[in-house]
């Protein structure tokens, strides 16, 4: 049985573990003083060795990522945390900031100084007020503790560092569509290259870190890199935090050591909930493909995910039990792809509307067996020949739900409508509370 | 209704302070349409027309960036904007259960608001609380583990001036107007109220301290 690794979530239990004076009572800011007392480069060098790769789904090693910004250059260079947390199923990155902002504070000091950054942004989505809260309140604090701003404990290095808050766009999560978003334009994606590494923002060198990719770091320069890279498997090193959601008995953050299974997982869940069996589930997200019982033992790390034929993403695990109709899901998901095209590029722009038309017809048993092959059709249309990868997320539930449950498909046609009962899912279907 | 050049010179002071943030100014249209809001409720032509004074570009950019994020109203709101998730696993676990009690009780579709002003309703993707599901917000704060009962009590409570406090959140809830200005941000000094966090967020700290 894989032992529960906490290190982000380590304090979350104690009632002041957002303030400064609760971080610091654990080591708080102790990085900043080791990491400005290393040279940047030896910093960045650190990280490589530890092995830690991007937590907001693509899994690119971070110590790499800072290598690829030109130093030398005589530019401004800039460090932008991407905290625009809206996958669906995906939340880890905003219970993270409500319980401990500093420890993202901290990581952003350090990770600037590394890239050689004197200006930072966390762009965080603008639907989650008390988080907005909590951060403004850590960076105040953060700046009138002497940690942010001119001649950061008196080594010379000066940072700012800006909050700055989105309005509802699931395209702002992806990276150059952040950074258009940030420059005050339409969130919408850049072609590539030229890649941030080398212009981007204000077309600047810039790095994009996910939250809980940055929130790893202090503990990295704290502890070593042997210490992080003891953790998890041979290509996926350290912990990270695994979010269980829908139909377990107990849903919850759970941060473990990368390689952990569902099975473990769902063990310390409490399992599906009482009476009830898996149907399907989702690794990392709605746009890594579902998985169902089969896949209860594959190794929730880079590796492991993708060669079970999904992707691991943000690790948000969605599960499902028999009571839910696969297409009633996928139809949703597939509508809010939709719904969040940014409408730049036409396969996405149209493609997820005629996508959305085909299966609102198939739930309601109005389609043919031929609109099966539509739905795959219109798909190898629009995944990767689209502009970013919306339009892939888009086409990995509907792909991987035929591959699996093509028969349930079927079974609407058949039935001339949907078979389930939307009401047995709900989680209040025996509480009388409705 | 304000003009353009209506807006107080302390309102005017702290749209310059908001610009101030950022290394070039056009990245303050996001905060500053959050702050007109905060004044009017929603993004009212004044304000498009005062960030376009504000930053030097055409009304037309101004309402280009406005019209591409959900969040920007161009129509007032209620003074409590319910969101029910009524993403995929907000949905199964009851989310169009309750959206469908919502929409009945305050008697109100996606987009409208009550005569009163003081309730308005909409649909949200996925708000990042899968697991406090069915999660709804008002006006931004989180309401986790909704019923439909739940969410008739908290419209009622809405419209007579005395809504839930949110689960995570402030001790009690502000208006759309109040927390708008917190998304442009400005300080309501309110961070410390609240949890620090919920039990689905302690569970694996919980267990693996050896005491769940």
């Amino acid at each position: 049985m894989t032992q529960l690794t906490p290190v982000l979530s380590a304090h979350w239990d104690e009632k002041d573990s957002f303030t400064i004076e609760g971080y610091k009572r654990h080591g708080g800011y102790d990085a900043v003083g080791k990491a400005l007392a290393m040279e940047p480069d030896a910093v960045i060098q650190l990280i490589k060795d530890s092995g830690l790769r991007g937590r907001g789904g693509a899994g690119f090693p971070t110590g790499m990522k800072w290598g690829f910004i030109p130093q030398g250059d005589n530019k401004e260079h800039y460090l932008v945390v991407n905290a625009d947390e809206s996958e669906p199923g995906t939340c880890k990155d905003m219970p993270l900031l409500m319980a401990n902002p500093h420890v993202l504070v901290e990581g952003i000091i350090v990770a600037s100084y590394a890239i050689r950054a004197n200006y930072a942004f966390i762009y965080i989505r603008g639907e989650v007020a008390h988080v907005v809260r909590r951060l403004q309140q850590a960076i105040a604090d953060a700046y009138a503790a002497g940690h942010l701003g001119k001649n950061i404990h008196g080594k010379g290095f000066d940072l700012e560092l800006v909050l700055h808050v989105g309005a509802g766009a699931y395209i702002c999560g992806e990276e150059t569509a952040l950074l258009d978003s940030l420059e005050g334009f339409r969130g919408q994606p850049r072609l590539r290259p030229p890649f941030p590494a080398i212009a981007g923002l204000y077309a600047r060198p810039t790095v994009v870190n996910n939250v809980e990719s940055i929130a790893s770091v202090p503990s990295i320069i704290n502890n070593g890199a042997e210490w992080f890279s003891a953790m998890g498997t041979e290509k996926s090193k350290g912990f990270t935090l695994y979010s269980l959601s829908g139909h377990v008995a107990n849903p919850g953050q759970f941060e473990a050591p990368l390689g952990i299974t569902l099975r473990e997982l769902l063990e310390l869940a409490g399992g599906i909930r009482p009476g009830h069996q898996l149907k399907f589930w989702t690794p990392g997200g709605s746009s890594t493909p579902m998985f169902t019982a089969e896949h209860l033992d594959v190794a929730l790390d880079y590796e492991g995910v993708s060669a079970a034929g999904s992707m691991l993403g943000t690790k948000a695990l969605q599960i499902f039990d028999e009571t839910t109709c696969v297409l009633r899901a996928v139809l949703r998901w597939t509508e809010f792809y939709k719904h969040e095209s940014c409408g730049k590029c036409t396969p996405c722009r149209e493609g997820t509307w005629w996508l959305v038309q085909i299966l609102r017809d198939l739930e309601a048993g109005k389609g043919t067996e031929a609109d099966l092959d539509k739905l795959l059709d219109v798909v190898d249309n629009i995944a990767g020949r689209s502009f970013c990868a919306l339009a892939d997320g888009a086409a990995s539930p509907i792909i991987s739900s035929l591959k699996y449950f093509r028969e349930e498909y079927m079974q609407h046609l058949n039935n001339g409508g949907c078979p389930f009962d939307p009401i047995a899912s709900t989680k209040f279907e025996a509480a009388g509370s409705r | 209704m304000k003009s353009a050049n209506s807006y107080s010179p302390e309102q005017l002071a702290i749209m310059d302070s908001i610009i101030a943030r950022y290394p070039r100014s056009r990245s303050a249209i996001m905060p500053l349409l959050h702050y007109v809001q905060s004044i009017s409720g929603y993004v009212t032509p004044e304000g498009i027309e005062a960030i376009s004074g504000k930053l030097d570009i055409e009304t037309a950019e101004v309402t280009a960036v406005s019209t591409f994020y959900t969040q920007y109203k161009s129509e007032p709101v209620g003074e409590y904007h319910v969101g029910v998730c009524i993403n995929t696993l907000c949905a199964v676990m009851g989310g169009d259960a309750i959206y469908e009690a919502a929409k009945e009780h305050a008697g109100v579709s996606k987009d409208e608001v009550t005569s009163d002003g003081k309730v308005s309703l909409e649909r949200i993707e996925c708000n990042a609380a899968c697991d406090y599901a069915p999660v709804v917000m008002v006006n931004w704060e989180f309401y986790d583990n909704q019923t439909p009962q739940s969410v008739r009590h908290l419209i009622d409570g809405a419209r007579n001036g005395n809504p839930p406090a949110p689960t995570r959140g402030p001790k009690s809830l502000r208006t759309w107007k109040e927390n708008s200005e917190v998304l442009a941000g400005l300080s309501d000094g309110l961070a410390g109220e609240g949890v620090q966090a919920g039990d689905p967020s302690l569970l694996g700290l919980k267990i693996a301290r050896g005491n769940s």
